[in-house]
């Protein structure tokens, strides 16, 4: 048994790393936070100049084809970071529908883009404040062109292509729609996150393009998608776990009060090691994913959803209890406690939040009986 | 990442699955599988005799003890060998819990400590379960707090005299032989003043007293001393260095890897796969879905985690600090599912019948053993302690008694 990534693939992780703490310190996730910028657009220029968004996209369309594994290296250390970039929404969304789903001529003009960066994907699928019913969808698409309104499309506000859920004649179906096609405004939304742009989206009219050559698939290609996407969602919340816990650990370490480091009172002490566990049966959780998702292997809905629900878990705990080591400090803008706090409650409920998840997890267990 | 055997311990699977199949007691296996949470079942045999003749069969074979060298009943395997005879063993592995403490705890603290003459006499008798041994640790003064132990041992001649009272000692009753930490001098700091022996069980002097638990069974033991006599020749260490020692011995308390850790999760979804409720079967219910996932990734998170521990054995490294979360998580997982099991029964539940209860009662019997799992070997919050202190590297709790003679200590009583 070899249950562990590979030399290589552990090396991108550290270069990726390594970029992030140069251009995505602090001060680099605020200038986002406070508006001052949609996205941190040196670090997407450097993650593209590494190749990364090309990660897990075959050579032959511009990729580097060094596989979802190292994908998933590179999610962990995105999520770590908390960057500020469409990484998710470009790569684990839109390229990867695209390589599933699209036809020979959209992946041959698509990843190519998609690979080097110069092209943004984003993916629309919330209407409302509900979990979307797809088989009831107010964005419709007729004669090739949709209409309606999409709501909390992350990554909408810099994206240059959205892959837009639309009913059509065959039932739902995902569509192409260029943003700067006649008949899309877009409008930002203010989030939990503000790191991450997030806009609504009304299209009137806009040219939509179906992905691949068969209608009526939308239902099946988001399930298939969001299976294979959760798995790296995953390990951008794994990432940020362990940076939030880190930072607890740090912090209790040096603050005094009473006398002694507080790390020594066993009231934290405790809580840093539940936030620990947590973690750890995500990140074992996680990695069995990772094989299922590298591998296409049949235990794939099981194996992403159980990483998916305790990497959400994990995530969530260790973000919300940094601030309670950090005590008052972690309330205030000034400390970073609150950008993990943001960015693991943003991440949970993309993609469908925990009881979505937990359904899915029930209906992949195998028969008890 | 792949999940495939090396072809050498491909090799050694099926070496080990061919040898368990030719020998192992299969008139049991099906009592052994239904065996509920803290109760063997062994269907009508005695269950000693039942562990003891196939530890003594596996033995003969070299497939006991399978880390120890041979010259001391062991086969010198390698510790990914180990891993996969457990996984193999399988339901018979359930066998061996009246060997764990000898074999697990007591037989490398021999190893580490024993003259050799006591090491080729003793440890071939403990690894084929013809000799069973325990380990007389904790005190009713000394439990997390270890180091606080009472029991004194005087130096008399070239015997020791042993006066003082242990607790909780599991198998003491069966036990031949047993490892005995005692204080040797309370005018110094408490780690400080320890001292190691073994002792043989019937020594005038020693009484042991099954402690009747809560789930109406007596695994535990009080022991008492009065007098008992030790040679110094089973002195294990320096006179003072007990301490040391002792942690020789609970390093060795270490998850058996391959084996499995018990967590409720089977049974809790074989339960609600069919319990109705509502005109509906349970599992069908948002609520029970909810937890049935939460104990899922939980049960999923320990198997995946003992998968990079088996990793890195493969490879010959050191598995890695995660391997510390296993009882932490079971032992209040399997509480909760418990409760949760029976609260889905109704009423009617509360009957604790191997006869009449779901399951032969295996609810019940995990509701009245679950408390037990979170203190034996390290309660959660020592487990806690041990998480934070070493893996995350916080700074030590403030002692009341550092550097305090054992003498000068606060006792409360």
């Amino acid at each position: 048994m070899n249950f562990d990534f590979s030399e290589d693939e552990k090396l991108v992780r550290d270069q990726t790393a390594r970029l992030l703490a140069d251009r995505c310190d602090s001060k680099a996730v605020r200038e986002v936070l406070e508006g001052r910028a949609p996205y941190a657009r040196a670090v997407w220029q450097g993650l593209c100049e590494m190749g990364l968004p090309g990660t897990a996209i075959p050579e032959a369309y511009g990729g580097v084809e060094a596989g979802y594994l190292t994908l998933c290296l590179v999610a962990q250390a995105l999520g770590a970071a908390v960057a500020p970039t469409p990484f998710s929404s470009s790569v684990y969304l839109v390229a990867e529908a695209v390589r599933l789903f699209g036809t020979e001529a959209q992946k041959q003009s698509l990843l190519p883009k998609l690979a080097d960066g110069s092209c943004i994907g984003a993916l629309a699928v919330t209407e409302g404040r509900t979990e979307p019913d797809l088989n009831a969808l107010a964005c419709q698409v007729r004669a090739g062109r949709v209409s309606g309104n999409k709501f909390a499309v992350a990554d909408g506000g810099i994206a240059d292509v959205l892959l837009v859920a639309a009913g059509g004649d065959s039932g739902a179906g995902l569509y192409l729609v260029s943003t700067d096609a006649a008949g899309v405004t877009r409008s930002r939304l203010e989030t939990v996150d503000p790191t991450r742009d997030t806009v609504s989206v009304a299209f009137s009219d806009a040219a939509a393009e179906l992905l691949g050559d068969t209608g009526g698939q939308g239902a099946a290609q988001l399930a298939r998608l969001y299976d294979r996407a959760a798995v790296l969602f995953a390990f951008e919340q794994i990432g940020g776990a362990q940076s939030a816990l880190d930072m607890a650990v740090g912090y209790a370490r040096e603050r005094f009060a009473f006398g002694r480091p507080i790390g020594s009172f066993q009231g934290l002490k405790h809580m840093m090691a539940d936030m620990y566990v947590a973690l750890k049966l995500a990140e074992s959780n996680c990695y069995y994913a990772a094989w299922a998702l590298a591998t296409d292997a049949p235990e794939l809905p099981l194996a992403a959803a159980t990483a998916r629900v305790s990497a959400t878990q994990a995530y969530q705990l260790c973000s919300r209890d940094n601030i309670q080591v950090h005590g008052g400090m972690g309330f205030t803008w000034e400390f970073d406690c609150h950008l993990y706090y943001r960015r693991s409650n943003y991440l949970a409920l993309q993609l469908g939040g925990l009881s979505v998840w937990e359904n899915k997890l029930v209906n992949a267990l195998p028969s008890a009986a | 990442m792949d999940f495939n055997d090396t072809p050498a311990e491909a090799a050694f699977r099926a070496e080990a699955r061919a040898w368990i199949q030719a020998n192992a007691p299969r008139q049991l296996f099906e009592a052994l599988s239904s065996s509920t949470f803290g109760g063997l079942n062994t269907g009508g045999e005695d269950p000693m005799q039942a562990a003891k003749s196939w530890q003594k069969k596996k033995a003969d074979a070299g497939w006991a003890c399978l880390l120890w060298p041979q010259e001391y009943g062991g086969r010198g395997a390698t510790p990914i060998q180990s891993v996969i005879w457990n996984q193999e063993e399988g339901v018979y592995g359930k066998l061996g819990g009246t060997f764990i403490i000898g074999q697990g705890m007591c037989g490398p603290t021999m190893m580490a400590y024993a003259s050799e003459e006591q090491k080729r006499r003793y440890l071939p008798k403990i690894a084929s379960g013809e000799e069973i041994w325990c380990q007389l640790f904790s005190e009713p003064h000394g439990g997390s707090d270890l180091a606080g132990l009472r029991t004194r041992a005087e130096k008399d001649g070239d015997e020791w005299v042993i006066n003082g009272q242990k607790i909780w000692t599991s198998g003491a009753q069966h036990s031949d032989y047993g490892i005995l930490i005692t204080r040797t001098d309370p005018t110094v700091a408490k780690h400080k003043g320890l001292t190691m022996f073994f002792l043989d069980m019937r020594s005038p002097g020693v009484d042991i007293r099954p402690i009747k638990q809560v789930n109406g069974q007596s695994g535990f033991n009080e022991v008492y001393f009065d007098n008992v006599r030790i040679p110094d020749a089973q002195r294990l260490g320096a006179v003072g260095d007990g301490w040391r020692v002792s942690l020789t011995t609970l390093m060795n308390e270490r998850l058996a890897i391959g084996g499995g850790i018990t967590t409720g999760f089977p049974d809790i979804h074989e339960l609600v796969s069919s319990l109705p409720i509502d005109r509906d079967t349970a599992i069908s219910d948002p609520a029970v879905r909810s937890k049935l996932a939460d104990w899922y990734c939980k049960a999923a998170g320990l198997r995946n985690t003992a998968s990079r521990a088996i990793s890195a054995l493969s490879r010959g490294e050191t598995p890695g600090p995660e391997n510390s979360i296993g009882k932490l998580v079971a032992g209040g997982m399997m509480q909760d599912i418990a409760k949760f099991a029976m609260d889905l029964q109704g009423f009617g539940a509360v009957v604790n019948d191997p006869a009449l209860s779901e399951g032969a009662a295996r609810f019940q019997a995990m509701l009245l053993r679950s408390p037990a799992v979170r203190i034996e070997g390290g309660t959660d919050q020592i487990l806690r302690n041990i998480i934070a202190e070493r893996v995350l590297g916080l700074p030590e709790d403030m002692r009341a008694d550092k550097g305090l003679p054992f003498n000068r200590i606060p006792t409360g009583n």
